[in-house]
This record gives C-alpha cells, sequence and structure tokens, in this order.
C-alpha cells in the first residue's frame, strides 16, 4: 500500500495516443464535495481518456452501486457532508465493491491517512492530483486489467 | 512593435512575476496546462468556482468567530477545506496563512484565529484581483486575433 504521492520514475514512456486508446474503456467516479475539486480531477482524467462521472458526496457515490453502476476506479475524498469518504469506502467494500478505490484527501497526519487506508482504500494521496499520480494509477489498473485476461 | 506580440510579452510578464512573488506556484501552470481549444475556459471556470469556495468559506469562519462560544472545529472545518482548494488552484499564500490558521484552531486561540482571518481575506482579494487582471490580459490578446503564450 503507498502513501502519499507516487513516484513517476518508474512508468514507462507511451505516446499520448497510446495512452489514450488504453484508457478508452475505463471508468472512473470521482467523489468530492467541492465543484472546483470535481471539475478539476475530471479535466485531468479527460485528458487520459478517461470517462468520468462525478458524485458530491459518499451517500450518492453508494447509492450509484446500489443502482447498478460500475466503475473501474474510485477517487474518494474524504471530508464530505451527509457521509465521509471513510464511511462511503466502507459500505462499498461491505457491499462486495473490488473497485479501485483510491483516498485523495489533504488530511496533514499520517494516522489520520492510516486510518482512511483502513476503511478499505487500494492507495491515498495527498490533493492536489497530479498527472504523475493518474499515469501512476492508470498503470495499476491495466496491469490489474491484464492479469484477469 | 507588433501589439499583439506587446500583450503577449505583457501577457507572459505579468504571469511570470505572479509566481516569482509567490503568489502563484505550479499548480496554476498544470491547470493552464490543461486547458485546450475544447475548453478554452476552463481556467477562468475553475478560478471562478475557487473564489466562490473561498467567499463561502470565508463567511463560515467569521460567523463562527463572532459566537459568544466558538466552536474551533467548526472554524477549523472551514480551514481545511480552504486550504485544499487553494493547494489545488495554486493560491500558495492562501494556503500557507491556512497552515498558520489551523495552529491557531488547534489552540483554540480566537485572537490569532481573527488575525490569520484578516490575512487570508486579504490574501484572497489580492489572488482575486491579479487573477482578474491576467484573464482580462488573455482576452485582449485572443480579441486581437493572437493566442496566449504557453508558460513553462
Amino acid at each position: 500500500m503507498v502513501l502519499g504521492k507516487a513516484s513517476s520514475s518508474s512508468l514507462s514512456m507511451k505516446s499520448d495516443e497510446d495512452v489514450v486508446n488504453n484508457n478508452n474503456n475505463l471508468r472512473v467516479l470521482v467523489v468530492d464535495d467541492s465543484p472546483m475539486i470535481r471539475k478539476l480531477h475530471d479535466m485531468y482524467l479527460k485528458k487520459f481518456g478517461l470517462e468520468v462521472q462525478v458524485a458530491e458526496n459518499g451517500k450518492n457515490a453508494v447509492e450509484l452501486f446500489r443502482f447498478g453502476a460500475s466503475f473501474d476506479l474510485i477517487l474518494m475524498d474524504k471530508e464530505m457532508p451527509v457521509m465521509d469518504g471513510a464511511e462511503a469506502t466502507k459500505e462499498l467494500r461491505a457491499m462486495g465493491v473490488k473497485s479501485m478505490i483510491v483516498g485523495v484527501t489533504s488530511l496533514d497526519s499520517p494516522y489520520e491517512k492510516q486510518v482512511f487506508m483502513e476503511a478499505g482504500l487500494n492507495y491515498c494521496f495527498n490533493k492536489p492530483l497530479i498527472a504523475d499520480n493518474i499515469s501512476f494509477l492508470l498503470q495499476e489498473l491495466n496491469k490489474n486489467n491484464n492479469d484477469k485476461n | 512593435m507588433d501589439v499583439v506580440n506587446q500583450m503577449q510579452r505583457q501577457f507572459v510578464d505579468y504571469s511570470t512575476s505572479l509566481h516569482r512573488e509567490g503568489i502563484l506556484d505550479d499548480q496554476f501552470t498544470q491547470l493552464q496546462k490543461l486547458q485546450d481549444e475544447n475548453s478554452p475556459d476552463f481556467v477562468v471556470e475553475v478560478a471562478s468556482l475557487f473564489f466562490e469556495d473561498c467567499e463561502k468559506l470565508i463567511n463560515n469562519m467569521a460567523r463562527a468567530l463572532e459566537q459568544q462560544g466558538v466552536d474551533f472545529k467548526q472554524v477549523d472545518a472551514s480551514v481545511h477545506q480552504l486550504k485544499g482548494s487553494s493547494s489545488s488552484i495554486g493560491a500558495v499564500q492562501v494556503k500557507n496563512v491556512c497552515i498558520a490558521f489551523r495552529s491557531f484552531c488547534e489552540a483554540q486561540n480566537r485572537e490569532g484565529c481573527l488575525r490569520c482571518l484578516q490575512q487570508v481575506t486579504h490574501e484572497y482579494s489580492l489572488l482575486k484581483n491579479k487573477l482578474q487582471t491576467l484573464f482580462r490580459l488573455e482576452q485582449q490578446i485572443l480579441a486581437a486575433g493572437g493566442s496566449i503564450p504557453v508558460i513553462e
């Protein structure tokens, strides 16, 4: 498990087109109560050729899954009204959701990040998410998909 | 000298100065790089959402600090959110005030919090003015048929 920002030194060099083509069938859910952060992450992800949906809080995210939606990757904020990121992550895992769930947070303390990780995250990054973080996650996602095939 | 070239030069100088003065950091440059012909107003839209966020959060902090018995957890929650938003747009001075602000919340120091509130309000107003100037310079270049220079 990784805490903090991922290093990009081990990423393979692919052309932009290759990256976008590889990612065309990956669906991402951005869960954050800030319209600004939702817009920012939406843009970053679309640049990588990903299909993006947004949810305003943990409860909305859980309901999407309950109604049959599925996503390859969930970017989960921690501090949200109605249902926070840790609670939503626990619920999704309890429902049997196996998608990659990545915490994106401005939490300062390593202890708080660890508690969030223990809710069922695969990784946890600091805000703001940067292109290197997304490259890393997509590599991991594509690796997982290749292992399954 | 070509008018468009002059405006482009002015834009580059102004943008560089904002970074040099420590008002914006590399995160803002990353946002500018995300903007393209499909989303030509992306940076302006993100900035507008940021300004709305700031105003709402600053009001929340002010109201909470006015109370007889200040709920420092509530103040801290707003500061925490503002810290997240400001670092996401590259507003480094706003972010830095938020860091100090959180310490005063933790110490339950009302005077310290009020000073930080004043500072954060000042930094936010300064940033808003500077960004609006930057966006105006961009609009002038585009109106004159030029393109916005990419700042590395």
